[in-house]
């Protein structure tokens, strides 16, 4: 059973044991246009919460993308470097960006659920 | 997002329409303009290349420069004090590309000059205008009657079906070849047209009455070949085009020839020509005709697919040393489907095909100097 999870800088996070994917929103995409590069953090690569962990390119312009907890990456979306343009198709299906091991359960208190979410971006 | 206050922006006689279009606004140049409609920045651009597409630059200066003289050929001399480029030699109805240059040879602004019989009009850019305007009064008023034409729109059509949209409502469109400029009717509206623009492609640019704009802009429009385009694709459209962008490629630190406009300053502006010098900075911009400059102007291309935006500093190596330059405009090439970049370079690593690293996030990454434009141009000559 997996639990979605947002934060206020418009990642989701989809929660499976001691394991969460992370991706941009929807919402997010939208604002951002049309995707043209990825970087991804590192396989094994320990983040703290807040820290710059990937980055997402438009046409205009590069945002950072911060890991929402903290955690060791496990796996990287290596379909984004072929296909950035998924981000904008699939951004909350087949667009995650990454999987890191929960170091810190508690730092998922402050994390939005979806109807929080919604009412954050309406 | 930026937040920005939106009653000290000014709006162009376009703005309606590009609300109903569904224009993302955002402040440029102290307007409030659409920087992308609904299909986006990739398929304007694509759109543009393809088909055509119709963009608002009416926040760019328009004006007239009046012989007091009546005689035309004393306006061109006139502005030769201002601009390293030929302007007695632009025919009647014909246009050409210039800069106005500073004591120091730097640019102040770039612009278009074209001859309309009685007197020479101008188009210069939306953050300059005003300073233009003074400059020009402040140099040129022994000799003419400077005009701002304020009520005036400008709307570029660029692309491949440019011609045949335009041919629908101006049936001397297609007649005129790259950089003809002239009044003409267009749907029986008294406009300016040229055959130019700034997106590489075949096109006009239309200089139109402020009331007569929407309606004209919603005519094009209506044409099913035709899509708005926003700020956001006009800026990569050029860049691929590998042309300037004032205040980012070219501005008051750079001379034409560091710019690599060399093909912009006519021989007879330069040693030895008939009318050499006596413009702003001419030692400086002919001792580096002469002698040469110690940096350039270069286009670059990435090896990998992430942009190198404008800002990033160059290397000679892919480790240690000090920055041999800098990216002045870069991004993504649409058309491309890969990064392209432009910046200043020493002249000694400005060959084409010599490799630098550009740092982005701490990494070198790995470029070439590469010929611009990067996407062939489709001009009508």
């Amino acid at each position: 059973m997996t639990t979605t999870l947002y934060t206020s800088d418009h990642e989701w996070l989809a929660i499976d044991g001691d394991v969460a994917t992370v991706g941009i929103t929807d919402y997010a995409q939208q604002q951002l246009g049309d995707v043209v590069f990825v970087e991804l953090p590192k396989v094994g690569r320990s983040l703290k919460k807040a820290e710059a962990a990937a980055v997402v390119e438009s046409v205009k312009a590069a945002s950072d993308v911060y890991a929402p907890i903290s955690g060791e990456v496990l796996e990287a979306n290596a379909e984004l470097a072929s296909e950035p343009a998924l981000v904008n198709s699939d951004a909350q299906g087949k667009a995650w960006f990454f999987k890191i091991r929960i170091a810190d359960r508690s730092e998922l208190g402050g994390l939005m659920d979806e109807a929080a979410y919604k009412a954050h971006t309406a | 997002m930026l937040a920005h206050d939106q009653d000290s922006l000014k709006r162009t006689p376009l703005y309606d329409l590009h609300m109903s279009l569904g224009g993302k606004m955002v402040p440029f140049a102290g307007y409030d303009m659409p920087v992308q409609y609904p299909a986006g920045v990739l398929k304007e651009h694509v759109h543009t290349r393809t088909k055509a597409g119709l963009f608002d630059v009416s926040h760019m200066g328009q004006l007239a420069l009046r012989p007091k003289s009546g005689n035309v050929e004393d306006a061109a001399r006139a502005l030769e004090r201002l601009v390293p480029q030929d302007i007695v030699a632009i025919a009647a109805g014909r246009q050409r590309y210039a800069q106005f240059t500073n004591d120091d040879g730097g640019i102040l602004d770039d612009l278009m000059v074209a001859n309309f019989g009685d007197h020479l009009f101008l188009v210069v850019n939306a953050a300059c205008k005003a300073e233009d305007e003074a400059h020009l009064r402040g140099n040129l008023s022994d000799a003419c009657v400077i005009e701002q034409l304020a009520d005036r729109a400008l709307i570029a059509l660029q692309g491949p079906k440019a011609e045949a949209v335009l041919a629908k409502f101006c049936a001397d469109a297609p007649a005129m070849k790259f950089m003809d400029a002239g009044p003409h009717e267009v749907a029986g509206i008294k406009c300016f047209v040229s055959r130019s623009g700034y997106t590489g492609e075949d096109g006009f640019e239309i200089s139109v009455p402020s009331g007569d704009a929407e309606r004209l802009a919603k005519m094009l429009l209506e044409n099913s070949d035709v899509l708005p385009i926003g700020l956001g694709a006009r800026d990569s459209l050029r860049l691929e085009a590998g042309l300037c962008l004032y205040g980012h490629d070219i501005d008051t630190s750079t001379t034409p020839v560091e710019a690599a406009l060399e093909w912009s300053v006519q021989k007879s502006r330069r040693t030895g020509g008939t009318r050499a010098g006596g413009f702003p900075g001419a030692a400086k911009i002919l001792a580096h005709f002469d002698g040469g400059a110690s940096r350039r102007r270069v286009g670059l291309r990435a090896e990998g697919r992430a942009p190198v935006r404008e800002g990033a500093l160059l290397f000679a190596n892919d480790a240690g040393g000090e920055p041999i330059g800098q990216v002045t405009s870069g991004g993504f090439g649409p058309s491309l489907s890969a990064p392209v970049a432009m910046g200043y370079v020493p002249t000694a690593s400005s060959a084409l095909g010599t490799k630098l690293f550009a740092e982005v996030r701490g990494q070198r990454l790995p470029l070439q100097v590469a010929a611009m434009p990067f996407v062939k141009n489709t001009y009508k000559r």
